[in-house]
This record gives structure tokens, C-alpha cells and sequence, in this order.
């Protein structure tokens, strides 16, 4: 862990309520009338060019959202959303669709500098060698459009797509119809549906039969407008015996205001195929008084359609000011895996009710869950969890274990699991902990030199690192520091 | 003037009704010298040590420590560790997660930090940690395992003796380092022990027996009882009390 001391001066250069990621970039948008209506949806369907087909599904989708009520079980308390007092569409002004890095706005360039999410393809033209060894295409969606999509060239050499949803949906119309919506439907909940009339961009990916995917691929999301909210669609298909790992990073600029993030995912892993997909989650959190910060309410999905197929979901919850997110896993194929590997750091007055379902279907299907809870300051932090085999699923086994660290005694942990199992052979275990962060333990550290902010950072850090194992080289640094960060201000 | 000095130092139990446990305890130590002190359950030996290091739940109510002329009660708990003190636990403390290795290499950078000195190079702190390890029978295996975590009595203490090698304290304490020991493993820790005498570091050697004090010879022998220190003497005094026990002291103080 030599990120640890680096970790500990990035902590004490910042102040408790000063959010590194919260400054704005001041750049003209164009933005749909505030407010949801049918016309709002055909204001965005529009804007994107789309087809009839796709414009029927959104109203759909969004008649449909008119009749549902907000879901109010999770342990989560906040004020009304004003949906009508929201604007569901902001893009940068230019002209339509970048066709090179040159052509993007220098400003929005600079907000990803300063994100510390350089886009590397104009690295590579440069001829710089990208310092983390391994090359990672991004793609960047900044408010509601994807402002740049790298190494777009060499990808598709390996006959991998990946673009802005909004482009697929024009140049892989066949493919778009056949999976959006088909692992989360459009009814699927309150947000998934918000998110169906809505959504205005995200990013598609299709990695072709047998094929390995050569390089990470990576999305950026950046809220930037003012009372805007985000409806991102992301659609990632690994065709048989493929395999892809995905990463998505998230940041907004600092408001009193609350904004509203409601994304969905859908993944569909074929026989054989494998996606790995990474969180690693850092929306403004609101101050230390619960002022502000994002709400997130995502619906994040994987079908395991096919025989052999594996999903691993790995998040790293740091951000947000109410995180309500459930990524699962339905292993439909025989033998399909699912796994779930997730840090939740809550902090100030963030509430996080977060968690999985691992819905088991085929024969001798198999799923894993490693939670990792950490709530400090006034916060709450729920895991909830289903585990579930249905009457075919012989032979389901999972393997649970939600571990809850608590820092100070002004914070709440709570474990919520679901198991049903309606298959006698299924096999299900479940572990949970609940801990302290001990006088002693903080004593030992102290005594041999380690200031009770690095203490924390390393006692944490221990506790987390079975997750932060299963990130990808890049994103578990990032993720170290990010969860000192988080912590700063919760001990002393 | 000694590098610590500890005068009449009364302390008590955090809190309005806290037990008063170190009533005037005074004791000077020197660089290069091994002083024991020892004495029955409950006579305050251990929260002589917790003082010296600063732990949260004991308030000195009177007295002053010094080392090396600065005033050790006025500093936190990792700036005494910064300034050279050292304190081998009775029971040292799990940390799940952290491997030993990293735990060391985080606690040595963050005192050199605080000293104003350069962080340890990997390659010189790997090569400092193999060097150590191996005089104490510490397998690379067990240094990546997290600290104290499923690590036997022995090894616990080892991995004690390994962190005061690695951090080269000016007072190192010892709270009895012997407890929980074979005669084994107490032979290869006390041989740690006292290849880190020298001339420049002083020792505080917390024991209840005298056995420990056959392998680490002290220069200094002092009797603690309720609180104070009742009688000092030279290594001879170990065997007397060896020979009488401390039914002497606590009749005397009856």
C-alpha cells in the first residue's frame, strides 16, 4: 500500500467540506425547456435524430412513469424531487458530434485535466506513453451528451463498438433494438423508467464473438449544469466467449442544491463471455451539514443469458449525497457466475442504501458477495441484498459476506439480506460483521508514528482491501485516496 | 541531565472518580542503560508504560517526564513516537487487512516525515526489513500476513521486537515482553533484545519475573509498588526477589 502516505497529504491538503472535484466550468450549453412532458421527450428524441421506434418507446416510458409512485423503501430520507422544476437536457453548445479531440470544446478538455482524466488518445497521438502501462479508451459525457470517444480506431480492428448510445442508436440500429431494455425493462422501477423517457446519452459497447477486448474501456460522467439532472444509458453486449472490462468514474461541481443522477445499466454476457465492470462512484456529497449533493437512484443490471457466462460488478461508493443502487446479477445460463464486490463509504450526512440481487435461475449456478460498509460522521449506511434460486436452479450456491465498520458513534450500519430459495440443493451462506474502529487499534498505530488521520486511512484500507483487490491496477490507487479523502474530518 | 527523566509523577485514571495509580513515581534512564523494573500484579507497571506513551485514558495529575530536556506529556501520542519512544505491547493489537510489511514502512516514513527526513527508499527499506526479520526468525510469509493477524504468543512478540529494530527508538519499553513466551521463543526474543543495547538507546524492561532478566541482564533493577518505585538496585536485587518474592513489599505496605 505505498499510496498510503501519498493518500495522507492529499487529505490534509484539502478542508472537510472542500469537495476537489466541485468547481464548474463555465461553458454556453443548450438546454431543453425546464420541466417533464411529452414534448420534453420529443425535445430530446429530436435533438438526438432518433428513429420513430425509439422515440414510441421513450413516450412509452414516459406515460407509464405518470402512473408509478417513488419508491419509498429504503432507508433513505430526503426531500420531494421537483421533477417539473428540473431541465432533463444540457449539452455543450458546438457543433454536432466532435469528430476529433481537436474539435471539442478547450474548456470542457481542461475540466477533464483537472478531473485528472487526461483524454489519452491525444496523448498517444502525441507519442506519450500513457504512464499506467496498459492503454484505457475513454469515452467522456459531459451533462447530458458523450463529448469524446478515444482509440475509437484501434478498437474497432478488433471489431469491438464502442460509441455514444446516442451514435449506436443510428449506426447499429439492429443491435440497439434487440438488447435496450431487455435486461432492465422499461417498467423495470420509478427511476428506470425516468430514465427510459429521458436518457440522453451513455455509452454502447459490443465486443464480438471469442473476442478479447485489447484495453480497458472507460466512461466519464460530469454533471456540470446548474438543475440539470443526468440520465445516462449505458448497454454493454459480450457476444459468446468474449470478454470486456469496463470502468466509470463520476464527478459534479459543488451546488446547494440537490441534482438528480438517474442512470441505467444494462450488461448481457453470452455462453462464455465474460464483462467485468467497475464503479468507482465520487458525486458531490453535499457539505457537512447535508447541504447539496447528488442523488442517486441507478439501476444497474446483468443477464448471464448465456451457459458459462460471468458478471462481476466491483464499486467503490464514495460520493453522492443518497446513493440507491442495487447492481445485480440474473445467472439464467447454467453454470453462470455473478459476483459483487463493493466498498460504500458514507460520511457528513450521506445516506447510502446500496447492495445486490444475485437472482439464480440455471443449474449450478454460482454467485459471490463481498460488501464492505464504512460509515462515519452522522451517516447511514444500509446493505440490502437478495439472494434468490428459483425452482430450476439446482444446485445455486452463494457466498455472502457484509462486513460494517463504524467510525465515531453518531453513525448508523445496517445489514438488510433477502434469501429465497425455493430448490432444495441450493446452497447459500451468509456472514456478517459489524465493528469499531478500536481505541486500541488507533493507540498501537499512534505509538509507532502515524497520526490519527493516517491510522484511520491504514486501519481502512485494510479493512476494504479484499474489494480494492478485485479493481483494475489504475482505479484501486485512485480508489485508495479517494476513501482517505472520504474519511478526512471523521476521526479526532 | 538523563535523556528521560520522570519526577514524582502522580497519575490517575481518566475521569472524576478515576483510581489513582502512579503515586510519585520518579526514575531517570540513560543512553545505553537497561533498566528493569519490577514488582506484583497491580503495582502499575503497565500504566507506567501507557503514560511514557501517551494513551488517552490515564490524566497526570502531578510531576514531569522530560526527554532529552522536552517535555514528553505536552506531545501527542505519534510525536512521542517521532522523538524516539517505543513501546513493545503486552498484547499487541491486530490490524486486519495491513500487512506487517506495510504497516512498518508506513509507520518508519511517517516518523521520518515528522523528523524532517527523507522517506525510506523501497529498495532500502526491503533490504533493512529482510535483514532484521531474519535475525528474529521472521519469514517473508509472515510479513505479508496483516499485522498480528493469526500470528502465535511468539510471533506476536517477535514481530514487537522486529518494529523496534526497523523504528530504532531512543527509549525503547518492554511491558512484559517475556508473558506467553517459551523458553524458545523467550531466548530468541531477549537475543533480539539485546542486539539493540547500545550505547546511544535506553531501555525500560517491564517484568513480573526474573527469568527474562537471566537473558536480558539489566544494569538497573527497580521494585514497584503501589504506584512508586520502593527500592532500586543493581542486577543482583532480580535474584533476590527471585529467592523471596514481593511478599517483603507488600507486608511493608500493609
Amino acid at each position: 500500500m505505498p499510496a498510503v502516505q501519498e493518500t495522507v497529504e492529499q487529505v490534509r491538503s484539502i478542508d472537510v467540506d472542500q469537495y476537489k472535484y466541485g468547481f464548474f466550468t463555465d461553458i454556453e450549453s443548450e438546454k431543453a425547456p425546464k420541466g417533464l412532458d411529452e414534448d420534453t421527450v420529443r425535445f430530446i428524441s429530436a435533438k438526438k435524430g432518433e428513429p420513430e421506434w425509439l422515440l414510441e418507446w421513450r413516450l412509452d416510458a414516459f406515460r407509464r412513469w405518470q402512473t408509478m409512485p417513488e419508491p419509498k423503501w429504503a432507508r433513505v430520507d430526503y426531500p420531494p424531487i421537483p421533477y417539473q422544476e428540473l431541465y432533463y437536457y444540457a449539452a455543450p453548445k458546438q457543433k454536432a458530434g466532435p469528430k476529433s479531440i481537436d474539435e471539442i470544446d478547450p474548456e470542457i478538455l481542461a475540466t477533464y485535466e483537472k478531473l485528472g482524466i487526461p483524454l489519452r488518445e491525444r496523448d498517444a497521438l502525441l507519442g506519450i506513453e500513457s504512464t499506467g502501462g496498459s492503454k484505457v479508451a475513454v469515452d467522456a459525457v459531459f451533462d447530458s451528451v458523450s463529448v469524446a470517444t478515444t482509440f475509437k480506431e484501434e478498437l474497432a480492428k478488433a471489431g469491438v463498438i464502442f460509441m455514444p448510445i446516442s451514435e449506436a442508436v443510428r449506426e447499429h440500429p439492429e443491435l440497439v433494438k434487440k438488447y435496450l431494455g431487455s435486461v432492465v425493462p422499461v417498467t423495470d422501477n420509478f427511476f428506470a423508467t425516468l430514465n427510459s423517457a429521458v436518457f440522453s446519452d451513455g455509452s454502447f459497447v459490443y465486443i464480438p464473438k471469442g473476442v478479447r477486448c485489447p484495453m480497458e474501456l472507460s466512461t466519464y460522467f460530469r454533471i456540470n449544469e446548474r438543475n440539470t439532472g443526468q440520465f445516462e444509458r449505458t448497454l454493454i453486449i459480450a457476444d459468446e466467449g468474449s470478454y470486456v472490462s469496463y470502468l466509470e468514474g463520476c464527478t459534479a461541481p459543488m451546488r446547494d442544491e440537490n441534482q438528480l443522477h438517474a442512470a441505467v445499466v444494462e450488461l448481457v454476457a453470452l455462453a462464455d463471455a465474460e464483462i467485468k465492470y467497475s464503479t468507482v462512484q465520487n458525486w458531490y456529497p453535499g457539505d457537512s451539514e447535508g447541504k447539496g449533493g447528488i442523488f442517486n437512484f441507478v439501476t444497474k443490471r446483468g443477464d448471464c443469458r448465456g451457459d458459462r457466462s460471468k458478471i462481476s460488478w466491483t464499486q467503490v461508493e464514495t460520493g453522492s449525497a443518497i446513493t440507491w443502487k442495487y447492481p445485480s446479477c440474473i445467472l439464467r445460463g447454467d453454470e453462470s457466475q455473478g459476483e459483487f464486490y463493493s466498498i460504500a463509504i458514507s460520511n457528513g450526512r450521506q445516506q447510502v442504501d446500496s447492495g445486490t440481487k444475485m437472482i439464480h435461475l440455471g443449474k449450478n449456478t454460482s454467485s459471490r458477495i463481498i460488501s464492505k460498509g464504512i460509515a462515519a460522521g452522522r451517516s447511514d449506511n444500509t446493505y440490502r441484498g437478495l439472494v434468490s434460486a428459483h425452482r430450476k436452479a439446482t444446485n445455486a450456491r452463494n457466498f455472502t459476506n457484509c462486513d460494517s465498520l463504524l467510525i465515531g458513534d453518531q453513525c448508523g450500519a445496517h445489514t438488510v439480506p433477502y434469501i429465497e430459495s425455493k430448490n432444495a440443493s441450493a446452497h447459500f451462506e451468509h456472514e456478517a460483521t459489524t465493528s469499531k474502529i478500536s481505541e486500541d487499534q488507533l493507540f498501537y498505530c499512534r505509538q509507532r508514528g502515524l497520526d490519527p488521520e493516517e491510522a484511520t486511512a491504514l486501519i481502512v484500507n485494510g479493512f476494504v482491501k479484499d474489494v480494492l483487490q478485485q479493481l483494475p491496477m489504475e482505479f484501486a490507487v485512485e480508489a485508495q485516496k479517494l476513501i482517505s479523502v472520504s474519511l478526512e474530518g471523521s476521526v479526532g | 541531565m538523563a535523556m528521560l527523566d520522570i519526577d514524582n509523577l502522580h497519575a490517575k485514571i481518566e475521569g472524576e472518580d478515576g483510581k489513582e495509580i502512579l503515586k510519585g513515581l520518579s526514575l531517570k534512564v540513560n543512553p545505553g542503560e537497561v533498566h528493569a523494573i519490577m514488582g506484583p500484579n497491580g503495582s502499575g507497571k503497565s500504566t507506567l508504560s501507557y503514560i511514557l506513551a501517551g494513551k488517552d485514558d490515564y490524566e497526570v495529575t502531578e510531576g514531569t517526564v522530560t526527554l532529552n530536556g522536552e517535555d514528553l506529556l505536552d506531545m501527542e501520542i505519534d510525536e512521542r513516537a517521532a522523538k524516539g519512544v517505543f513501546l513493545a505491547f503486552q498484547y499487541p493489537i491486530e490490524v486486519p487487512g495491513v500487512a506487517t510489511m506495510t504497516f512498518l514502512r508506513s509507520a518508519l516514513n511517517a516518523q521520518r516525515k515528522k523528523r524532517g527526513e527523507e522517506e525510506i527508499s523501497t529498495p532500502d527499506f526491503l533490504r533493512l526489513v529482510r535483514e532484521k526479520a531474519a535475525g528474529l526468525g521472521i519469514s517473508q510469509d509472515m510479513l505479508k500476513r496483516g499485522v498480528n493477524v493469526g500470528f502465535s504468543g511468539g510471533e506476536k512478540k517477535r514481530a514487537e521486537i522486529l518494529q523496534m529494530a526497523i523504528l530504532e527508538p531512543k527509549i525503547a519499553i518492554l511491558d512484559e515482553t517475556d508473558s506467553g513466551l517459551d523458553i524458545d521463543a523467550l531466548k530468541i526474543v531477549s537475543e533480539g533484545v539485546n542486539a539493540l543495547r547500545s550505547p546511544e538507546r535506553g531501555m525500560i524492561v517491564i517484568t513480573h519475573y526474573q527469568r527474562l532478566l537471566n537473558h536480558i541482564v539489566p544494569d538497573f533493577v527497580h521494585v514497584m509498588h503501589k504506584g512508586r518505585i520502593v527500592r532500586s538496585g543493581g542486577k543482583e536485587l532480580a535474584l533476590e526477589l527471585e529467592a523471596n518474592g514481593y511478599a517483603e513489599y507488600q507486608q511493608d505496605a500493609a
